[in-house]
Formats: structure tokens, sequence, C-alpha cells
């Protein structure tokens, strides 16, 4: 395949260029030497759960239509998207247990260098795991909220104690349905039993449990992830950062931390400012010590501390081939192998420090608990000793844009910024909806790959148009850095929104893109989304609410169980892929359509980013349409009858 | 363009926090840290603050920490590039703004300038509040417009203020243009200004806006139950029940932003009449947060439009203004046509039920001159003689008909209105009479306030209005000798000759478990609600209020305990209570809500109680002011030892009679004793208490209970010799 090397994202075209020109290999170049890609794992029709398989199903009708043990196209589809949803919820929820695990380890004073930080989101936490706050020291607090978490992956009755923030209307449909959540290790464990030969046959069970699965990530892990990292580092605020290669500093060490959770990355942060640190930095010939982020460890310390932002997922190899990165500290998902040899072409060290994630050739320098901050520090050194070793003629930093941004819009902030202290609520989000002035809100969320050669970037392309429709966007993960990196998470950019929205943004000062957090903040949506429910006005269920979730450029397992917890949740979602289940037509008209009538949520598939445009359009005028507030209303003028009948409450 | 508005907001109030450290600094430096400041009678302390964090300021000292919140909650000011969100930010700045104003105005009354004085009034006291605030409650105004700034002419200014009292509206008056403020410009043009007329200036410097905002805070809190840092309740009282608005005239600087800020928190808009930036999304307010340049003749009805509210103006025809807020103006002798009655002269207003068929309605007719053929000047003769009929009313009516005619009459500009019955005084401007009002017009007011008011008992009204001074003296006999029936009739009506009560659950809109029971010998506790009002109520709305009880059989006759009562109370109060005592303040007495015109309460060491009206602002004997204890008693609950009730109720022979009566009253206000002195003789007379007004102690005899019971040992108060009250 031919490459061009001019396009939307000059600066990742420039760095690919060289790396090419060097003979350096890139993911993109592995992209284009796995073509073409099996036909039959793409469309959902191969299946290897036993060792009578592999088994494909031909879809075209010629060949055979089962496989050995008479599974169809429909059961073998199925289980493999149930499978792809387990690993997901796997990924996420093994993410919060280790957050939770840290929570307990900090609130008994056995984890040095971490603290309690925010003590209102411990009590809100708190309440709704119902453990008292009356007279009791906060880490006596913490530690029974680390341990009720904790609880929520192995207990044996009872179902995830976050479904409660769900409108009252959702519980129920999802318990009528049996797809509340139970323990999230039983909920994944039970998936890959289901999915095994011999077991669940009947595709509609099976999407079922998929349901079921996605959100015991979702309203389970992921929100546990979410709650305890804002416990222990803070609930993120507005803050101003800056974004892109640019970050990367000619004459500073450069760290960059890569991976997803904010427990190395933290101590990584604090160690670098370290006055000996800085002094052996200093004495080494540096002007300092600059830590960069990639993928969500770079959301997560960005939207916390306003850590720069190096860039996202497909970035990483673009970050290390700058040449001048000392060191690249990596933790858990997201992290390529190629990155071992591909920093092997430069001076940078690939350091991992999880146990569950080493790479062969990589340093391993494993970060628990109660060595984090001398551990941090070690590899602050390990970068200060590198850095003479930089070799000058290798480093080329693009110096076209470093992108700022405002990040950290949680749905705490969100409340506050719309009313202040003492008027903090969702309300004048919900009555601009319903007059109109944003038609509705629309998340696009997920991963970037090198399924996108960079001379196209869809999701600039794609929020820029939600934007001029008056659709205001939230965003995590790897999708909200791509349109950081873009200059569309400024308050200027609300110049290019629709005149309603502009008007909205301008009267409360805010982007029209909010950058919402990391992958496992997307259960932050999941609140807001409750929230804008409660409020009133836009009916008694997320499935009426005028908003849907896009994620474009999806390749981890993760992103599928984000996708199909928001479809359980009563979201319109839809993926900028060919459907997983291509191949298996009724499965696949079931993810479509007929879910939609059982859990108010569906999915759709959709490569052509003008096609999704109109999807999500469409799908927030047929919500609003249904709720009313597409007809034009006179303007209520109250009597004294009126007021009397408004709540104070 | 809405960055601006927040820069200026936040700019604003750090200027006026600085302001407030440095008039604090001033102040301890000459009085002290631990001088006392207050507002003058108030016993919500500087209520801004008190409303927010319940911290009562009670000294310089407590203004330290007052400021201290203010402080903590000053955002930084925007950047011009990449800003963090400001809406958030600006309106915190709002409320840090108002915390400051209400230091730097407390800091005024102890070192000056003080805030009250030639046109100015500064803070309302609590009487003000629940005279004035209860308006709020029950419809009768239905908001107030805060204007700032002066009109670019007086007589803009006269025409803008004329229109917003047309829609029954208080017009707060604060701040000014260039030295010049909206209420110098109403005084320069002879406007009567004053809470009477509803035209109330607060106080020239923008810093006295807080008196506007802190009277919304004390109704929410009086009359809404809302508690002390239950603050966002507050605000969101005050934005779906006061339908209040900023009305913005000439130039807006940072600190009339920052004080815009302040009152978009409590849901209240600015308009302003110049070119500033819009915030027209929704959200915090009902609908736009600010709208400007205005013209001046659209100013009024936008404000209204913006703010949501729906005025219901009396569609009157008469050539003059119409509305409540100007039936406190008073009508000085020179300004005068005409007066009608007054000593020797013979005038009356009289109502009386006919069939059907013997009136027209809309029948006005003047029997004499009309004013046109009078002499300036007053000893003008005047019979106000009203028919009405209608399938639903009753003779038992005519009473309250007549006595609304002090209001409907006293609402038309250029209209004072005294006395009732045969003991009237009215006067006419000479302003109403060269607008073309005439005697005719009273005519016309009746009957079209009668329809509005009481349509649902009333088919037709018809006037006659006798100008001729014989005519007048021929009528008055048989207008007296129905008055004399009427009186007797009245006199036989108790609680044991009728079957049943009525409820009134106005109040339950704020206090909602209270229910008023009204019997003819217990008016509801307002004082505006009679046994017959109730009645009368009853049949206007079948569905509203006033609900009829029936007795029942009777549990307790000495406490005024019946089951009917019960039932109602219980189904009423939403389960909340299930007995009360008609008669009784120590076994469950009626709920109170908080329009009480009195409190009584029990002095233990007396044997006796105590009887505070709403009036009366100092220190009582059982230690807390009326403030204090409508705060303990009020908000729809049964407090045993203590109740709320009407003026009225006192001289009834009901009167706690369950608890003893009229004899266990040991002390009460002394204006209260003069003003219902004696009806309470003749109360006491009846029960056989000798002398009995002299033993009851007032302020100026006792303040202490102590030193009630020293008083009344020495004059030998019946109480002493009662059984105790528990």
């Amino acid at each position: 395949m031919t490459r061009k090397f001019e396009g939307a994202d000059q600066e990742s075209l420039d760095l690919l260029k060289r790396m090419k020109e060097s003979g350096i290999e890139s993911s993109f170049d592995r992209y284009d030497a796995q073509q073409p890609q099996c036909g039959y794992g793409t469309i959902g029709l191969c299946c290897r759960h036993c060792q009578m398989g592999p088994c494909n199903v031909d879809p075209f009708g010629k060949g055979p239509q089962k496989g050995v043990c008479g599974a169809d196209a429909n059961t073998i589809a199925a289980r493999h998207f149930v499978r792809y949803v387990a690993a997901g919820t796997a990924a996420h929820s093994d993410h919060g247990r280790s957050v939770a695990e840290l929570l307990i380890a900090t609130a008994r004073g056995e984890a040095p260098g971490y603290k309690i930080t925010d003590t209102t989101k411990l009590f809100e936490v708190a309440k709704v795991f119902d453990v008292s706050t009356k007279d009791r020291k906060i880490e006596e607090i913490a530690e029974e909220v680390g341990e009720m978490a904790l609880a929520e992956f192995g207990k044996a009755y009872g179902t995830q104690r976050f479904t409660s923030r769900a409108p009252i209307n959702r519980q129920k449909l999802w318990e009528k349905l049996n797809i509340t959540p139970r323990a999230i290790d039983r909920e994944v464990t039970e998936s890959m039993h289901r999915t095994g030969m011999g077991t669940d046959q009947d595709y509609k069970n099976l999407i079922m449990q998929a349901c079921r699965t996605a959100m015991a990530d979702g309203w389970g892990g992921a929100m546990i992830a979410t709650e305890l990292q804002d416990i222990l580092f803070g609930t993120p605020k507005p803050t101003r950062g800056s974004t892109n290669l640019g970050v990367i500093k000619e004459d500073e060490i450069n760290i960059l931390v890569h991976g997803h959770e904010p427990q190395m990355s933290e101590m990584v942060a604090v160690a670098s400012s370290d006055p000996e640190l800085l002094k052996e930095a200093e004495a080494a010939g540096a002007k300092g010590i600059s830590i960069a982020g990639i993928c969500c460890t770079a959301n997560e310390m960005l939207m916390r501390h306003g850590v720069p932002m190096a860039g996202h997922m497909k970035m990483q190899e673009m970050a290390i081939a700058t040449g001048a990165v000392e060191v690249i500290a990596v933790d858990i998902q997201c992290v390529m192998q190629g990155d071992e040899e591909l920093s092997r072409n430069y001076h940078t060290k690939l350091i991992t420090t999880s146990p569950k994630a080493k790479i062969i050739g990589a340093e391993h320098i494993e970060i628990n608990d109660e060595n984090a901050y001398e551990k941090g520090k070690e590899i602050v050194r390990m970068a200060i000793k590198n850095y003479p070793n930089r070799d000058k003629t290798k480093v080329y930093i693009p110096k076209g844009k470093k992108s700022a941004a405002v990040v950290g819009f949680t749905h705490e902030t969100i409340k506050y910024m719309l009313g202040g202290k003492f008027r903090a609520s969702y309300r004048p989000l919900n009555d601009n909806i319903m007059n109109g002035r944003i038609r509705g809100v629309a998340g696009v969320v997920g991963c970037t790959s090198a399924i996108s050669w960079p001379d196209q970037l869809p999701y600039m392309d794609l929020v820029n148009a939600l934007v001029a429709n008056n659709i205001l966007v939230v965003q995590t993960g790897c999708a909200a850095a791509e349109c950081a990196r873009e200059g569309m998470m400024i308050p200027e950019f609300m110049e290019k929104a629709g005149d309603g929205l502009r008007e909205v943004c301008e009267a409360v000062g805010i982007p029209p893109v909010l950058h919402v957090g990391s992958c496992v903040d997307n259960s932050r949506i999941l609140i807001s989304c409750s929230e804008m429910v409660k409020e009133g006005g836009l009916g008694n269920d997320i499935s009426e609410l005028p908003v849907a979730g896009v994620c474009l450029d999806w390749m981890h397992e993760k992103a599928l169980a984000i996708g199909q917890y928001f479809v359980s949740s009563g979201v319109f979602t839809i993926f900028g892929s060919k459907s997983p289940a291509a191949g298996a037509p009724e499965l696949d008209k079931f993810l479509s359509e007929g879910l939609e009538d059982i859990v108010g949520g569906k999915w759709a598939f959709e490569p052509d980013v003008d096609k999704v445009v109109k999807l999500v359009i469409d799908n927030i005028e047929k919500k609003r349409d249904a709720l009313g507030i597409n007809e034009k209303k006179e303007r209520k003028l109250y009597d004294m009858e009126d007021r009397r009948a408004l709540s104070i409450d | 363009m809405s960055r601006i508005i927040a820069t200026a907001a936040i700019r604003g109030a750090h200027s006026i926090v600085k302001q407030a450290e440095e008039k604090l600094r001033e102040a301890i430096e000459s009085k002290g840290k631990d001088t006392k400041v207050e507002y003058p009678d108030t016993g919500y302390y500087l209520p801004i603050i008190y409303s927010a964090t319940a911290f009562e300021v009670k000294t310089l000292g407590d203004c330290e920490e007052a400021l201290g919140h203010a402080r903590a909650l000053l955002p930084p000011i925007p950047e011009e590039k990449t800003y963090l969100p400001y809406l958030g930010w600006a309106l915190d700045a709002g409320m840090a703004t108002l915390f400051a104003e209400e230091v730097i105005e407390a800091c005024k009354y102890l070192i000056g300038p003080n805030p009250v004085g030639g046109i100015w009034l500064g803070a309302a006291t609590d009487v003000i509040l629940r005279e004035r605030g209860i308006e709020f409650v029950d419809g009768t105004a239905p908001g107030f417009a805060a204007v700032v700034g002066a009109a670019p002419t007086n007589e803009i200014a006269v025409q803008i203020a004329r229109e917003l009292q047309e829609k029954n509206l208080y017009i707060f008056i604060s701040g000014n243009t260039d030295g010049k403020s909206f209420a110098e410009q109403l005084d320069e043009e002879g406007v009567q200004l004053g809470w009477e007329t509803r035209l109330v200036p607060f106080g020239k410097n923008i810093t006295s806006t807080i008196y506007s905002l802190g009277f919304a805070n004390k109704a929410a809190l009086s009359f809404g139950g809302i508690k002390p840092a239950d603050f966002t309740r507050n605000l969101i009282y005050n934005k779906n029940r006061i339908f209040a608005f900023v009305m913005a005239l000439g130039e807006v600087d940072d600190e009339k932003y920052a004080n815009a800020a302040g009152a978009i928190n409590y849901g209240f808009p600015t308009i302003a009449d110049t070119d500033i930036p819009a915030i027209l999304p929704t959200g915090v307010c009902t609908y736009e947060h600010v709208v400007p340049l205005i013209t001046h003749d659209k100013i009024v009805e936008k404000c209204i439009e913006v703010r949501g509210l729906k005025v219901a103006a009396a569609k009157v025809d008469i050539p003059v203004s119409y509305g409540p807020a100007f039936e406190g103006e008073r009508i000085r002798k020179d300004d005068m046509q005409i007066e009608i009655g007054g000593p020797g002269t013979p005038a009356f207003e009289y109502v009386v039920m006919r069939d059907n068929s013997e009136i027209e309605d809309g029948k006005v007719e003047v029997v004499g001159p009309d004013m046109d053929e009078m002499e300036q000047g007053p000893g003008k003769s005047l019979g106000i003689y009203v028919e009405v009929s209608g399938r639903k009313m009753q003779s038992e009516f005519e009473p309250i008909f007549e006595r609304r005619t002090h209001h409907f009459l006293g609402e038309a500009q250029g209209f004072f209105h005294m006395g009732q019955r045969d003991i009237i005084r009215h006067r006419m401007s000479k302003d109403a009479y060269n607008k073309g009002f005439r005697i005719l017009h009273i005519g016309k007011i009746i009957h079209a306030k009668y329809h509005e008011e009481y349509g649902a008992l009333l088919d037709k009204v018809q006037v006659t209005l006798y100008t001729n001074k014989e005519d007048v003296e021929k009528k008055l006999d048989e207008v007296k000798a129905a008055f004399h029936e009427r009186d007797e009739r009245a006199l036989g009506m108790t609680d044991a000759s009728v079957n049943q009560f009525y409820s009134c659950t106005l109040c339950q809109s704020f206090a909602p478990s209270h229910v008023c029971i009204i019997s003819p010998e217990r008016s509801g506790l307002c004082g505006a609600v009679s046994w017959l009002d109730g009645k009368a109520g009853y049949e206007i709305t079948p569905t509203g209020p006033n609900q009829p009880i029936e007795k029942g059989k009777i549990i307790d006759e000495k406490l005024g305990l019946w089951e009917g009562a019960n039932d109602f109370l219980y189904q009423a109060s939403n389960k909340e209570f299930e007995q009360v005592s008609m008669y009784s303040m120590v076994t469950n007495p009626m709920t109170s809500c908080g329009c009480f015109e009195c409190i009584s309460a029990m002095l233990p060491m007396t044997n006796g109680i105590m009887t505070v009206d709403r009036d009366f602002t100092g220190m009582t004997p059982c230690g807390m002011k009326f403030s204090t204890l409508a705060g303990t008693v009020g908000g729809g609950i049964q407090t045993p030892g203590f109740v709320g009730h009407s003026k009225f109720y006192m001289s009834s022979s009901k009167f706690i009679s369950g608890d003893g009566g009229l004899a266990r009253q040991v002390w009460m206000p002394k204006q209260l004793k003069d003003e219902i002195g004696d009806a309470i003789s003749e109360a006491a007379e009846e029960a056989g208490l000798e002398d009995f007004l002299n033993k009851i102690a007032d302020e100026t005899i006792a303040q202490t209970e102590e030193e009630v019971l020293e008083y009344m040992q020495k004059v030998n108060h019946p109480a002493l010799a009662m059984e105790p009250m528990f």
C-alpha cells in the first residue's frame, strides 16, 4: 500500500516519514503488512473456542453454514461479541480493583506517598455504599469504602451498588430483564463459561449476558476506578493544559508516562519535582524534568494536574520517534510491544512497572502501593542518567502546534460551572436542551489506532460537524486527546459552534467540546446522563434523552464493553467500523434494532463519518420529537397559582 | 460576550470585598471588635450571611469572619484567552459581593454615613417584613423591581414608577447613575415614596442593593420555612416564589455587575436600558439572565416578560392609575380637591342584598351634583349605597363586601379612603380631578371590583351615590338601622350557635402542615379571615383553602376538642397532627403558620401568659423578641405553651378559655394595650375580672419575668391564685 505523507495530521505524517526514511517500523507498517486481514474473523464468523475447530461459516452461503458442533453464524458471532465485552470489562475492572486496593492501603497508612485528597467524594461514595460517616475518622471511612468497593468484584450475593445512581425507571427495567450486574468477576466468569463450547447457544440470551457483563464494567469496575481515583488524587476541575508532541522539550529531560492507572504516573510526577533530582538534572545539563502523558494516563494527568499530553494511543510511536524521550514508563493496556524495538532505535528506555504487564526487552521496575514514591524517583533518576545519551541528530520535535486545552469537566464540575456554589445544578443544561439552543449531547469517545492513516482525522471531522449542528460534545479517552490536539477544547472554539450552542458556551465560558476524562471515566458520562434525567424535563429514563454515543477508530475490547454498557443503559451507540457481527445477519439486526425494544438503546456500525453525523442528529431529533420539546411553545407566564405549584426543593 | 459581564462582575466583587475590609477596619479602629453590630429591629442578623451560612453576625469581630466567607468565594478574574468557565465563578462573585455589602452597610449604621436619612430608609425591619412580606406570599404583590441607577429624565422615572406600581410590584430603589438616583428623581417630582406606596428608597449607594436581596432572604426564612444555611433552597424559593428582577437604568459599572450577579443567584434577571452584553440562555433564572438595550416605554413590560411574570392588573375603567401600590398614598390638604365626610358632615357607605329582579347590573347613578359642580374643599356629603344580588349571595356577606370598599377605593390613585360605615372620611386629589376622576367613578370601581373578586357569588351590582346632604341624611336612618341589626346578629353568633367551622389552609404553600380552624369566636391567626370570611370564601371557591368543617361530636368542651375538627386536621395536615384544642395553648394548640398578628407564650414563673404583637420590636419577658418567637412557633407546627393568634381573639370569651382564659394575661406591649384595651376591658368585665387592664404589665412596667411577677404581686393579679397551667 502506498501511503501519502501529507494530510490532516502533518506532524504525525512528518514523523512517520522520518521513521520510514530511517527504516524504522511503525504500527502502520505492520497494519499494512497484515492486509488483507482474515475475512471470517472481521465479521465474527471464526470460532476458536474448542479443539474441534477453528470453524468458519461462509458468509456467502456456499460453504459450511455451521461449525462442527452445529453452532450457527449467530451463535459464533454472539460468543465472539460476548468475549470481547468480557475482556473489556475485565480490563477496566482489574484497573478498578487496583485502585480499591490502593485506597485501602492508603487508609491503613501502608501506602506512603499516597493520601486521601477528596473527602467530599469520599462521603458521596460512602453514602452510595451505605458506609456510615458519622463521628468517624476519614481513614476509617476510606478503608471501609475501599473494602466495600473490593467486595463488588467477588461478592456472593447482590448486585452492583452504583446501579442505584441510575434513574429509577432504568433500575426497574434492569431488574425486570434480570440484567442488573452482580459481582464483576462473576459476570466475566459467567460470560467466559457461556461462550465456551456447548453452553449458551441462543444469540439473544448471549447478548443479554453481554449487557449484564458490560454494566458490571460501566456501573461497576470502571465507576469504582473513577470514583476511587477521585478520592485518592482529587476530582478534576476545569484546568488549562497543553497537548501535542510539542510538549516534549528539546532542552529538558523528557519522561513519558503511558498506560492507564494514575498510581504510577502520579508518583513519577511527584518525584520529578524533587529538589534533589532537579539538581541532578541540572548537573546533567538539562533545564529541567518534563513529564508528558500518552493515552489515558495522559488524560488522567492532564485533567487533574495540567500535566501536558503528548498524544493519544496511536501517537506513542511518534512520541518515541522524536528522539528526545529519555524514558517511557508504562503500566497497563494499550502499550504496544513494538515500542520496545522502536525505542532501541533511540536512546529511549522503555520501563514496565506493573507485574501484570511485562515486555521482553524492556526494563522492569515494579511499582506497588508501598514503594511507589521510591520507585518513581528511581525512574526519574534513570531518565536523568540517560539524558547524556540523547543523540541530537535524531531529535525531531514538530514545532507546528502546541495546542492549549481546557479540560476537567467532570459531573461535579459541570454542576458547579452551571450555577456556582449555591445554585449548582444541571438545570441550565436541561433548559437549553429543552428550548433547543442545544439540540442534544453526543459522547464521542474511544480509541485511536493504526486503522486510520493520519492524513485523516475522523474524530475532528465528526466533532466539527456535531458542534456546528448545536450538539454539545463530551469526550473521553484517545478520542478526546485527538480533538484536544486540534485545538477544539478551548473556549474560543465556540466560534465554530451553531448559534444556539455558542450562546450557551458564551454564557458559561466553556468550549463546545468537553473533556471528561480517560476511558474508565465514561462512567462519569453515565452519571451525567442520570443527573440530566433526575433534573427533570427530559423524560424519565436515559433512553428518553436526546443523546448518542460514538466511537470511530475502536480497536480495544474495552471499547466494545463501553459501547455495550451505554446501549444497555439506553443510549444509541454508533461505532465507526463494520459490525463485528456483520456475518450473522440476525444477530446484527438484533444489535441494531431488536435491542432497542428491550433496553431502549441500540447499536449502529457505520464507517462513513458523514453518515455517523446524520445518525447522531436523526436520533437526537427523534428523541426530541418524542419528548415533545421540538414543538414551539409560548413563553409561560406565572401567576400566583402557577408559582405555588413550583417546587422549591 | 458574557465573559465581559463575568469579568466585570468578578472585578466588581473584588473591589467591593476590599471596600468592606477597609470599612470594617475603620469601624474596628474607632469602636473596637466587641462592638455590637446589627440592622435595626431584626432577628435575622445580617440576613444574607445568616441565610447562607447560619452564621450570626453580632459584633464587628464577627464581621471579620463573615468577610472571610466572602473572600473564600472570590474567584480569579477570567483570562482573556483560553479562559476557564466563568459562570459559576461570576455567581459566586455575586454572593461574595452581597456578603461584603452587608458588612459595609452594617458598619455604616455604626460609624456613618447613616443609611437612614432624608428620603432613604435603610434596612427593612421585621415588622415591615411581616406586614409586607405576607403580600408576596398571598400574591397581593407578585414580586419586586430592584431599580438601580437613574432614568435619563425625571419624567421617565415617574412614568416607569407608575407603570411598575400599576403592576402591583414593589419598587426597591438603590444606587445611582452619575450621582443621581431614581428615588431622588421621583422625590423631585413630588411622588410619595415609602413602603405605603411600594416605592421604597433603600439607599443611594450601590451597596444598599443588599436591602432588596436581604428582604428576599428574610421572606424565604420567615414565610418559606427555610432554615438558615439551607441556602440553595432559599435561592430556589426566591426563584420560584418571589418574582423579582433588576432594572438597571444608566451605565452599568463593575460594581453594579457584581450586584447583578448576586441577584442572578436568586433567579432575578437584569434588564437594562443601556447597550451592555446579553446573557440569553436560560437556567439559573427562569428565562433570560441579562437583557440589554430596552427603551423606556417598553422596559416594564420587558422586565415582566423576562421574569416570566403574569400580572393580573385590575381592569377598572377610570381615568387614574389603579393598584394596591396607590392605597398608601396620602393626600395633603393643599393637594385635595374635595373631602367627603368628617365631623358634622353626614356620609356613609353601605352594602345591601337585594333580589335579582330588583336591581340592574352596572347601573351607577349620581343623585345630586358631581364634582364639577362642587367647590374645592372639605365638608362634602356622600352616601355610597351599593345593592347587590346573586343566587349564592347571603345577607351575612354584606359586611364583608362593605369592608372591602376600603381597599377597592383606596387603590385608585388620588383617592384616600378612611373609616367605614357612617364614619367615613375620604379625600380626592386635585391631580385625580384634573385627570377626570369624578364621584361617578366610585361606583364604577365598586362595580368592577365586586365582580372581579366575588363573581362567584354576585350577579348584579348597582351603585347609587347620593351627594345632596338631605338625601344622605334621609338614607342614613335606614342604613343605621341595618348596622344596628347586624351588630346584634354578630353578637349572637358564638361557637356553640353554629354547626360548622371553616378551615383556612392558604398558608400551606409555605407551611405545609398548617391548618387554621376558624370559628365565630376565634378568627384566623392573621386577623384577616373571620368565620364569615371563611364561609364566603368557601362559597366563592368551593375547592379553595376555606372548607367547611362539621364540628361533629364534642370530645372535651373545656379544651374545645371536636371530632370533626380533629378529623379535618389529620387529613389537612398531611397526617402530621391528630388533635386540635380550639381553646387551649397548652394541650394540642392550633398550628401556627407565620402570619400571626400576635404570639402568646407561657411565663411559667407567673402562672400566666404574655402576648406580643408583631409591631413590638423590643425584648419580651420570655427572653425572646417577636421575630425569635415567630421562628420558634411558626412553620406549621404545634408548640405547646405557645400559640399564634389574631388580636381580635384576645377579647373573645373563648381566648384560651381551656387554660383559664383572659385571667392568665400578665404582660403585653403598651401600644397593643392602648389599641385593643377597650375590648379587653369589656371582655374582662364580662368574665368578672375587675380593673383587669391595669393589672396587665407592659414594657414600661416590667421587662423580665421576675419584674412581671413582682408587679403581679403588687396589683394582686388573678393568675396568682389560679391552678397551675400544666
